[in-house]
């Protein structure tokens, strides 16, 4: 059994542990261990029914981890008997599992690392390398994470905002070390819109017609994002900005599930910014260059967004929308009341001037852009932009 | 977000107060000093904020290549430096404020008098890898 569908089974075993008694906190520990187990036991013995081997071992893990707690306190504690498992449906345990782990009382860095260990049934060390912290600073991050959900009273559940918030996190730092960080953003998107896909807890009287629209939105909007991602960098893992991808290079398969995605939620008439975000990614999916791409269109969206969320970088891209829709001043113009001391404005800028044919300027809110840039390969590309453009200046005039 | 903790021997704003090398302590001073620093990687573990720290030499050298087929040339010490770094701690934590707050503690550090030290700390964002989603 290969690691995904090996992971895959993790919640659903922690859930078995839940309901036979065991607490949140202890279930996740023990099926941690049951699993590091298991990737070091099933290559040479596999087992005939791995979801069963899971939950023994681990339940055996957290008996005797009990009976260790018991005995330090010094007193008794009755973990030995197993409770038949209930008929609470498991699907409905993942997804109260997903609630938890991106409680909103958890900070964002916490909630990752337990949705990516709790739900993805990643290992602390395999996190750890993704972000690059050491393995125990890791274990702690999520040992405290799970302490502070010890005291949540029973009645916040949590919400599914934060949930897609978290699964966008993941999605958004791509790559890192052997954990496909992206993909498994993708993975865990799709359990949850199955998960959503009129859940029982919506109770009586409710008109569930498919999954959350923001839900399946936001698995749009990865996956359009994802059908990129071979023309994103260049060579030498330069950045490839969206103007010049190669876009026969794009995947139409994701894009068109993407796209399929998109509007079977947009039907649903809930609209949220993932679903707008991904509107926005699905109408440059649709273009074969910036040229053709439905700008108008997305300045639309874009004012959707502006709307939903009042977010000061929507605002920023905004102005990117109408440069091309309506030319560079107008874009400039709609930079005014945006904050200059937000991220890439002066990338926007420099990008804007040189539209409007003022290289001076471009070239230094170029210069400026890299300086303040917050990714290497950004300061890396918007350098070689500067550089470009001042190239343009020294060539200015000759034929 | 991981942000760099800069200490250095040398360079920076004038200090706040007045102390003599680490050397030239009492003893007693010297070991409250260090263990405060453990004690603060310490917690930083603990609150699953720590990723490294290391403390450099103040010795060293420039060092820079010569040409195809020659060895490299080295210049230095310079005793005259204006900035010399002697360690760094780095963390990852969940905002510019936490940073503060953090580094604002590690300058607390006990002095000869085991009173603060005041001690200014430059602190440094990471740069990382480019966010998938930018429009």
């Amino acid at each position: 059994m290969s690691e995904v569908p090996l992971r895959e089974l993790v919640p659903a075993v922690i859930g078995v542990l839940v309901r036979r008694g065991a607490d949140f906190a202890s279930a996740e520990d023990a099926v941690q261990e049951a699993l590091i187990r298991a990737l070091a036991v099933w290559p040479d013995d596999p087992p005939r029914d791995p979801k069963a081997w899971l939950v023994t071992v681990a339940w055996r893990r957290f008996v005797d981890a009990a009976r260790a707690e018991a005995s330090r306190r010094g007193r008794e504690l009755a973990v030995d008997a197993e409770p038949p498992a209930g008929p609470v449906p498991a699907a409905d345990d993942t997804l109260r599992l997903y609630f938890l782990c991106a409680h909103p009382i958890l900070p964002a860095a916490s909630a990752v690392a337990l949705t990516l260990r709790a739900v993805g049934g990643l290992t602390t060390r395999q996190i750890a390398a993704a972000y690059l912290v050491p393995e125990a600073t890791m274990a702690q991050r999520i040992s405290r994470a799970k302490r502070k959900l010890a005291e949540l009273p029973l009645d916040q559940p949590g919400e599914l905002s934060t949930v897609l918030r978290v699964l966008y996190l993941v999605f958004n730092e791509g790559y890192g070390g052997d954990v496909d960080l992206a993909a498994e953003a993708i993975r865990l998107a799709r359990q949850l819109v199955a998960l959503t896909d009129d859940p029982p807890a919506a109770g009586p009287g409710h008109q569930a017609a498919g999954p959350d629209p923001e839900a399946t939105g936001l698995l749009a909007l990865m996956l359009l994002h994802h059908a990129r991602r071979a023309t994103r960098t260049g060579p030498g893992g330069r950045l490839v900005p969206l103007a010049e991808q190669d876009r026969t290079r794009w995947d139409t398969e994701l894009i068109a599930e993407g796209v399929r995605l998109l509007q079977a939620a947009l039907a649903r008439d809930q609209l949220g910014e993932y679903q707008a975000q991904a509107a926005i990614a699905a109408l440059h999916a649709d273009a074969r260059s910036t040229a053709e791409t439905d700008w108008v269109q997305i300045v639309e969206w874009y004012d959707e967004l502006v709307r939903l969320t009042g977010s000061p970088v929507v605002r920023l891209n905004r102005a990117v929308a109408v440069g091309q829709a309506d030319g560079p001043y107008a874009g400039l113009a709609a930079l005014a009341g945006v904050r200059p001391d937000l991220p890439r404005y002066a990338a926007v800028t420099a990008y804007l001037n040189e539209q409007a044919g003022d290289l001076e300027r471009a070239a230094d809110l170029y210069a400026e852009a890299a300086r303040v840039a917050g990714s290497v390969l950004e300061r890396d590309h918007l350098t070689r932009e500067a550089a470009r453009v001042r190239e343009r200046l020294r060539f200015r005039g000759t034929p | 977000m991981k942000y760099l903790l800069l200490k250095h021997y040398r360079g920076g704003p004038t200090p706040t107060v007045d102390f003599p090398p680490l050397d030239q302590w009492e003893p007693a001073a010297v070991d409250a000093h260090i263990q405060y620093m453990r004690d603060f990687a310490a917690r930083l573990e603990e609150t699953g904020e720590r990723v490294d720290e290391q403390a450099l030499s103040p010795e060293g050298t420039f060092v820079r290549y010569d040409g195809e087929g020659r060895p490299p040339v080295t210049d230095g010490p310079f005793a005259e430096t204006k900035d010399l770094i002697a360690g760094w701690m780095v963390i990852d934590v969940e905002s510019w404020d936490r940073a503060l707050e953090l580094a604002g503690e590690l300058s607390a550090a006990p002095g000869p008098d085991g009173k603060p030290i005041y001690e200014w700390l430059e602190l440094r964002p990471f740069l990382t890898g480019p966010p998938t989603v930018t429009e």
